[in-house]
């Protein structure tokens, strides 16, 4: 608790204590629903993917996707956590149109994976960590269409019994930017296993945030859960909204009633959408239809060894290179920077040089561009050998970004580029003397002023730079410059 | 040949395989029987087109020496499973248009051995019943009657159409299904060989869902041979039904006549209820002395947790029926009520003038037995004494082979006589219920009448997968019954 004051919320009764959980739908990313063999393809038409199993149609039944299931199991020991070997399908019944069964299958005594955790990394290189309770799968409903007619709603079935795993934590945020790197780091860790694509804009990824808030060291208050909030943005500012709320009410002696709340991403605000007494009465039981999932050690054990290498492992490997923390939680976020990165010392990059050039400039025109590293225009390997002219003293830094402009503009290697276009460093003493000298001789009243304050002479090596199109070694220019000057080295 | 409706579907396959009779003549003779018995209300549907194609074609396969084992042969298919392009309603206002576009694995079994669909028949609404008399599409009339009456008699429920139409000459053989005794009961109320295979045995894909984890496919038939036969043709593991469990499906015919010598048939105390007609009690004894005389050994058992069975069943039951009928809202399929307001007022009304009073009350019951509250108390419970009731079964099956005891409390009743008391109705389960709770093959034979000529039949249990060793029990209690009554054909003259 060292950043203690900066997670509290000022009420005017004191500070209080945010508590946050999250209960996080991840789609499992598998070409055929849970139950069923339809297709679970983004952006078809309208019920195209639709089996009769997805319709409930009379005496239909679900058959367990053994795919999904591995998935299942990959995230959970993704997540290190315990793999159950006996798990329980259960009825979750409501009715709604786009519930087409009257039921969901969920899991809910005896879900496939139990308690584990993810380490989120906070602003100044600390970690926490956050308790994972629980990870169920459980099918998605379809979608109902009020937009469509004047007065008619239709019904979507095509995302209808999709597999989700619904990603439950502990209580154990205690701010919006913890909720919020717990997201980030959930999404990276399931891209990285492959097991969900992590696209909120798609639905691919949604959270439940449950907020309560107390007076520091008090018991848990009562909790709102927000539904269905897409984006990490969003799952901040609804938390930010919601805790100065209800802070507000108990401090006009009010008391939080646990209810389920909306978050309006145009305001920014939650309001409420139902009560806990209007809750429904699920009547979870056992699915009849389908047997206990029984799975056998060994192969979880099997999917254990196939595991890649996960972003807290290859941050510290990164570390390991002499990256600093920072640099290396940068390039772990996102499983393709880091991809980028590992290509580049293939190629023979130093890592330090290579995590700095991709973090101070390449992503930099990325993001300005509106490109994400999988499509950006400059190879790995060319990036890479940016990076080893300026090693090899063979270009300048300054130079090295005229030729990261060029290759992005233009294409081409950036060897050959150089070499054609005469941007290789001049580090022949002679000739930066002569151009020290030209400068020295027109800016006599520089030299008198660089004598009488030293830091001055930077202005020398600008100007020498300039004069050489930036193709001097700007170390030489430097030392020539204060021998020049008469200046101390 | 005389009358052809009267054959075995033992001597009907003979018969066509040795071209002594065309599936055409054959499936023709049933579809006027069907026409003439109408009065009995045992078919929903008749599908007499589609009846006269298959046969042609069975006629052509026959022609190319290219049998199947059930080529040519007329069957009525209960309208539970459902039948591509057939409408297929449950016995229920709600899917009293659904035509389904897909064909129930079991009868899919039946296609692909050959077998002739003759139509769909009556039953209680979504089988939730023990007289045929829930059925939105009205009771189907037993062909027996008492003798010196003409009163109307229930043929059992809920396969009370397939068990009247195997009865009465209505069809070869029936597909029926089992949730509490649905295929014994009526079986033994209308003198015909009802079998409900071990639960897992026949595939409920294509089944409209009662009661998931008791539901199984079977056959009603009019001799235990052809019991046998349609069972094979029937069972199977199927990847669509995750409960079918894949174990080998042996020739029940090939082992029927080897007899019940060295065979230990139990007895189980618990059986013989208070109030029970004498004459059950009579035929049951009797029995046994049959048994016995064949060289088989009696063994008395106890089932002490049998006195729970109903009450078991009647929550587990209604609790799935609650969630499995939860899809019949009115928006997908089957019957919508007209000019509702919103969407709430929808499913109301839908359900409300989908379903009968019988699916109702069960629908209540589920719901309430899984309540927040009440779960523990009752779903949980009753859970618990099933473990309990399928541990009594695998404890008697260390001391005996075959359990045989009544298939029912009495004979076949009035129409209109229990209808009023849910309760008396249910009792009808209370030998038959524990079988579907611990998931056991249980036989019905016909072995006996009262003294008013009405059939009663008796009960065999085997353990899980060994319907083989029921078969041939039942095989010997059928020679010995020598059980040859039929029921008059009173419709013909009406």
């Amino acid at each position: 608790m060292n950043s203690t004051d900066s997670r509290y919320i000022q009420g005017s009764t004191g500070p209080w204590e945010i508590v946050i959980g999250l209960e996080v739908h991840c789609q499992v990313l598998s070409k055929a629903k849970l139950f069923s063999g339809a297709s679970t393809e983004f952006g078809a038409d309208p019920n195209a993917q639709v089996s009769f199993i997805d319709a409930a149609m009379p005496g239909m039944l679900p058959v367990i996707n053994k795919f999904c299931v591995e998935q299942a199991v990959r995230t959970g020991l993704g997540l290190k956590a315990q793999i159950n070997l006996i798990s329980v399908f259960d009825r979750k019944n409501y009715f709604y149109p786009d519930l087409p069964a009257g039921y969901q299958i969920s899991q809910y005594k005896s879900p496939i994976v139990g308690e584990g955790e993810v380490l989120i990394d906070l602003p100044g290189g600390e970690t926490a960590r956050i308790g994972i309770e629980r990870l169920h799968l459980e099918q998605d409903a379809g979608k109902s269409l009020h937009d469509q007619h004047p007065d008619h709603s239709y019904v979507d079935l095509n995302r209808s019994g999709i597999a989700l795993m619904e990603i439950v934590s502990r209580p154990d945020m205690r701010s919006s930017e913890e909720a919020a790197a717990y997201l980030k780091k959930l999404r990276a860790i399931v891209r990285y296993l492959g097991t969900c694509d992590g696209n909120m804009d798609e639905g691919s990824m949604r959270a439940d945030v449950n907020v309560s808030v107390r007076k520091p060291g008090a018991p848990l208050g009562t909790r709102c859960e927000i539904k269905n909030v897409n984006s990490v943005r969003f799952v901040a500012q609804a938390i930010e909204f919601e805790a100065r709320r209800q802070v507000d009410v108990l401090e006009s002696g009010g008391a939080i009633k646990q209810e389920t709340r909306l978050f309006d991403s145009r305001t920014g605000e939650t309001r409420s959408m139902r009560s806990k007494e209007e809750a429904h009465d699920y009547r979870y039981f056992p699915d009849p239809d389908l047997l206990p999932l029984v799975l056998e050690q060994a192969w979880v054990d099997r999917i254990a060894t196939s595991l890649p290498e996960l972003p807290d492992e290859k941050k510290s490997r990164f570390v390991a290179m002499g990256l600093s923390a920072y640099d290396a939680l940068v390039l772990v976020a996102e499983k393709e920077a880091a991809d980028y990165f590992e290509a580049m010392l293939k190629e023979g990059a130093e890592p330090k040089a290579a995590a700095n050039w991709l973090n101070n400039e390449y992503f930099g025109r990325l993001n300005k561009s509106g490109l994400s590293i999988v499509n950006g225009p400059v190879p790995a390997a060319s990036n890479a050998t940016i990076v080893n002219m300026v090693g090899e003293n063979i270009i300048s830094g300054k130079i090295a970004k005229d030729v990261l402009d060029i290759v992005w503009a233009e294409g081409g290697e950036p060897r050959s580029l150089v070499e054609s276009r005469g941007l290789k460093q001049v580090t022949d003493a002679s000739a930066i003397e002569r151009a020290v000298d030209n400068v020295i001789a027109a800016n006599p009243d520089k030299v008198a002023a660089a004598k009488a304050k030293p830091q001055l002479a930077g202005w020398f090596v600008g100007q020498v730079m300039k004069a050489t199109g930036g193709k001097a070694n700007p170390t030489v220019v430097n030392a020539i410059v204060k021998n020049r000057l008469g200046l101390p080295e | 040949m005389s009358d052809p409706t009267e054959l075995t579907l033992a001597e009907a396959r003979d018969a066509v395989a040795a071209k002594k009779i065309s599936s055409r003549e054959l499936t023709s003779a049933f579809l006027k029987a069907m026409e003439a018995a109408r009065p009995l209300n045992a078919y929903i549907t008749e599908t007499p087109d589609r009846a006269l194609e298959m046969a042609a074609a069975s006629d052509e396969r026959i022609a190319k020496g290219q049998s199947r084992p059930l080529e040519g042969l007329p069957l009525a298919i209960k309208d539970l499973f459902c039948t591509k392009g057939v409408r297929t309603t449950a016995g229920s206002h709600i899917l009293h248009n659904f035509v389904p576009p897909y064909e129930s694995t079991v009868s899919q079994n039946l296609w692909n051995a050959g077998a002739v669909m003759l139509g769909k028949t009556n039953l209680d609404e979504f089988a939730m019943g023990s007289s045929n008399e829930t059925s939105f599409f009205g009771p189907v009339i037993s062909p027996w009657r008492s003798k010196n009456s003409n009163a109307k008699l229930v043929p059992g429920g809920s396969s009370g159409g397939s068990a009247a139409a195997t009865s009465a000459g209505m069809c070869l053989a029936s597909t029926a299904t089992d949730t509490g005794g649905s295929i014994r009961q009526p079986a033994a109320l209308t003198g015909t060989v009802g079998l409900k295979p071990t639960y897992g045995r026949c595939s409920r894909w294509g089944i409209v869902a009662f009661a998931s984890s008791l539901d199984q496919a079977g056959p009603i038939t009019r001799t235990v041979r052809d019991a046998a036969i349609m069972l094979k043709a029937m069972a199977g593991v199927d990847p669509k039904d995750s409960t079918s469990v894949d174990t080998a499906v042996p020739d029940y015919e090939a082992g029927l006549e080897t007899g019940v010598k060295g065979l230990r048939i139990g007895i189980p105390s618990e059986y013989r209820v208070d109030g029970a007609p004498l004459e059950i009690d009579d035929l049951w004894t009797r029995a046994v002395g049959w048994l016995k005389s064949q060289g088989a050994e009696i063994v008395d058992i106890s089932l002490p947790h049998t006195k729970y069975a109903l009450a078991t069943y009647y929550i587990v039951a209604p609790a799935e029926a609650s969630s499995n009928l939860a899809r019949y809202d009115g928006v997908r399929y089957g019957h919508r009520a007209a000019g509702t307001e919103d969407l709430i007022d929808l499913y109301e009304k839908s359900r409300a003038e989908g379903f009968g009073a019988e699916v109702r009350r069960r629908i209540l019951i589920g719901t309430y037995v899984l309540s927040a509250g009440y779960y523990d108390a009752y779903y949980l419970r009753a859970q618990k004494v099933r473990a309990l009731i399928a541990r009594d079964f695998s404890r008697a099956f260390q001391a005996c082979d075959v359990l045989l005891t009544p298939a029912t409390p009495g004979p076949a009743f009035g129409v209109g006589d229990k209808t009023a008391d849910p309760v008396a109705m249910y009792l009808n389960d209370v030998f038959t219920v524990t079988v579907n709770l611990a998931g056991l093959p249980g036989l019905s034979v016909p072995a006996g009448l009262t003294a008013a000529g009405l059939p009663l039949g008796l009960q065999l249990i085997g353990k899980a997968f060994d319907e083989a060793t029921v078969l041939r029990a039942g095989r010997a209690i059928e020679l010995a019954a020598n059980f040859s009554a039929k029921p008059t054909a009173w419709w013909r003259a009406a």
